[in-house]
């Protein structure tokens, strides 16, 4: 049994880690070992004497190469990092906060409707966001949001919130309201209740709903390409902004920057690991 | 005027249930106050309307000469046990008990003597730097009474704050509650559904059923002189015997039996209330039947006999001779005799 399950850890594992480890020996590449017909994936400190053999030689000039400005492209790989960094925790930051205050309301007052108005909250996710890219575009120009951090931050904000609702009002209409009925009259404000009691009992669900928000900005594809192909270009867009250039892709560069990208989000969602495990079967945070 | 006053009190809940149907209660400054009621009688919604969490749908409450209405349940000055422990998980202990002190601006050499002396009177000493997970049902009730006598509010309300302990754990807890009520002087309103601790712990006992108050009183008399028959059920364990017959010129008849004389009441259906301890076996009683269960109960027995009509508990001595399967006659004692209508339920002698 103990062996089956080790069987099923290891596969999984290493079906789930092989493009991530492949990434990082290419990143170890220089371009011509890189684009090289046949297999090397053997790092080896030297130039390898048999010029058919796994082994290529490692080198670190694809991380040195990264400050560099590739034809193609108008900024270094870290500026468009500095570019997602903004405009992911802008956008994460402006969900959590408005789907908090959104699920707070749905959760702890009584709306009119609120089944109704909870329903159209989630029915804006029906569409697929790429169908209204053309109006966005226009409108966006009209604003002058066109490749502007802002722009995509408040575009990432909109979809993310329905989602953020939903998952806060989960979280939020697990905290007993005794928490909050006992603030109120141990002589805090409603306010002060919140803020002291409500939402350090949702911290959990703060976490989880960042974490997702922010995955969703930080890999978004289609509308930082149309919208920001100039500007403030996220990472994903910089990196297909490279592709059919004059002097071929670099990909040892691409593979650097890409394990570097994903960085981020694993440490994030590491520093956020208790709460997940805690937050992901929803229901369990009650005592 | 009374500390705390609620006159025709009503709460209609948004989906329609009418849960308190207008109540009357008038309480004194110091007094210790327990509504007893089954469960769903509208006791919690008393509470939380005293305290300003639900708000009345009719009526008004004064709390101190003021009409609280208008007020948050901040700014009643009130302490509140919830009845399923409302700790904050966040929290250690220690800060659970603090929590109330920390908006009311109290030095904070004096908030952490008030904590200690607060936690050792509910013995939770050892306990401050642990979670409340980690606590048991009955340390938790101990944290939230903590919590709530840590300050010396207008008045502390509590909603079953012992339902969660076991029975020995009780019984110290209602001791102790006694003497720290009377001890600190706090108006204090207690809701309970068990009418043993009611009993033990008020200075008067409000007995309430389906959003009405059905009797308000002294625990003695509340037994005694239940006002209706619904009270006379309740209270009391087992609750009152009850006998139904027909009254005609000051005799009570069941079954054509002539039971008792001169009642005071009219003619017509008549119910007789007795209370266990107040029927007993003799050889010339008129109630006679099979005696079904003999039951231990300490320092008495309880045995329960099928008369005509009706089982009768009668309360007997741990040392008489076991009533099981026996053919017996019962009588009682007429001066503790009660009597209700049947048709409205009242007492009428
Ligand atoms: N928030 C609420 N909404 C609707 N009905 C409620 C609500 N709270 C309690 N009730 C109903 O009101 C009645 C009285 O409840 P409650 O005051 O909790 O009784 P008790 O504390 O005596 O058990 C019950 O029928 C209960 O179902
Ligand atoms: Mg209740």
């Amino acid at each position: 049994m103990r062996l089956v399950r080790w069987l099923v850890l290891v596969a999984g594992l290493s079906f789930a880690a092989l493009p991530l480890l492949w990434m990082g020996l290419s990143s170890l590449k220089s371009r011509e070992d890189a684009i090289r017909p046949h297999l090397n994936f053997v790092p080896a400190l030297g130039a390898p004497a048999d010029p058919h053999s796994f082994e290529f030689e490692a080198t670190g000039t694809a991380y040195a190469h990264l400050s560099e400005v590739h034809a193609g492209a108008q900024a270094s790989f870290w500026s468009h990092l500095w570019s997602s960094v903004v405009i992911g925790v802008l956008s994460t930051l402006a969900s959590v906060a408005l789907g908090t205050a959104c699920a707070l309301g749905f959760s702890r007052l009584e709306i009119r409707a609120a089944k109704d108005w909870l329903f159209f909250v989630l029915s804006t996710r029906f569409m697929p966001p790429l169908a209204v890219v053309v109006p966005v575009l226009l409108m966006y120009r009209t604003l002058d949001l066109q490749g502007t951090h802002l722009g995509l931050a408040l575009l990432y904000t909109v979809f993310n919130l329905s989602l953020a609702t939903w998952l806060m009002k989960g979280f939020l209409d697990e905290i007993p309201r005794a928490y909050e009925e006992a603030a109120l009259v141990d002589g805090y404000t409603r306010a002060q209740a919140l803020w002291r009691v409500v939402l350090p009992e949702a911290r959990t669900g703060i976490a989880v709903t960042a974490v997702f928000c922010l995955i969703s900005a930080w890999n978004e594809y289609g509308f930082a390409m149309t919208l920001n192909s100039s500007g403030a270009v996220t990472v994903p867009a910089y990196f297909a902004g490279l592709q059919g250039n004059i002097e071929g892709m670099p990909w040892p560069q691409i593979a650097a920057g890409a394990l570097l990208f994903v960085a981020p989000i694993v440490v994030f969602t590491w520093l956020a690991r208790a709460h997940l495990l805690r937050g992901i079967t929803f229901g369990t945070v009650k005592q | 005027m009374s500390f705390l006053s609620l006159e025709r009190v009503e709460k209609r809940y948004p989906d329609g249930t009418h849960a308190v149907r207008g109540i009357d209660l008038s309480i004194e400054r110091g007094e210790f106050v327990v509504l007893l009621g089954p469960s769903g009688c509208g006791k919690t919604t008393t509470l939380r309307m005293i305290a300003g969490l639900e708000r009345h749908s009719a009526g008004t409450i004064h709390i101190d000469g003021r009409d609280v209405s208008g007020l948050a349940p901040s700014q009643r000055d009130i302490g509140f046990v919830f009845q399923f422990y409302a700790l904050y998980p966040h929290l250690s202990v220690r800060e659970n008990v603090a929590f109330p002190l920390m908006c009311a601006a109290v030095a904070k050499a004096d908030r952490e003597r008030r904590v200690r002396e607060v936690a050792a009177s509910v013995g939770i000493e050892a306990l401050l730097e642990r979670k409340p997970r980690e606590l048991s049902g009955g340390d938790q009730q101990r944290v939230s009474l903590a919590r709530a006598m840590v300050r010396e509010p207008a008045a502390w309300l509590m909603d079953e704050p012992l339902g969660t302990l076991d029975a020995g754990q009780r019984a110290g807890m209602v001791e102790f509650l006694r003497a720290r009520q009377r001890e600190a002087g706090v108006t204090t309103v207690y809701v309970t559904h068990d009418q043993e601790e009611a009993l033990r712990l008020a200075d008067r006992v409000v007995v309430m059923d389906q959003g009405r108050i059905e009797q308000c009183g002294p625990p003695a008399r509340v037994y005694a002189e239940p006002a209706t028959l619904f009270v006379a059920r309740f209270v009391g364990s087992p609750g009152m015997n009850l006998v139904a017959g027909d009254c005609a010129g000051g005799r009570f008849m069941v079954a054509g039996a002539r039971i008792a004389d001169d009642v005071r009441a009219p003619d017509g259906p008549l119910v007789l209330g007795l209370r266990p301890e107040h029927v007993r076996v003799d050889p010339r009683g008129v109630l006679r039947g099979r005696c079904r269960l003999d039951a231990f109960h300490g320092a008495c027995r309880y045995a329960w006999v099928d008369t005509p009509g009706t089982r009768i508990a009668l309360r007997v001595s741990a040392a008489a001779p076991a009533l099981a399967a026996a053919e017996v006659a019962l009588g009682f004692d007429a001066a503790h005799a009660c009597w209700f209508d049947p048709a409205s339920g009242r007492r009428v002698a």
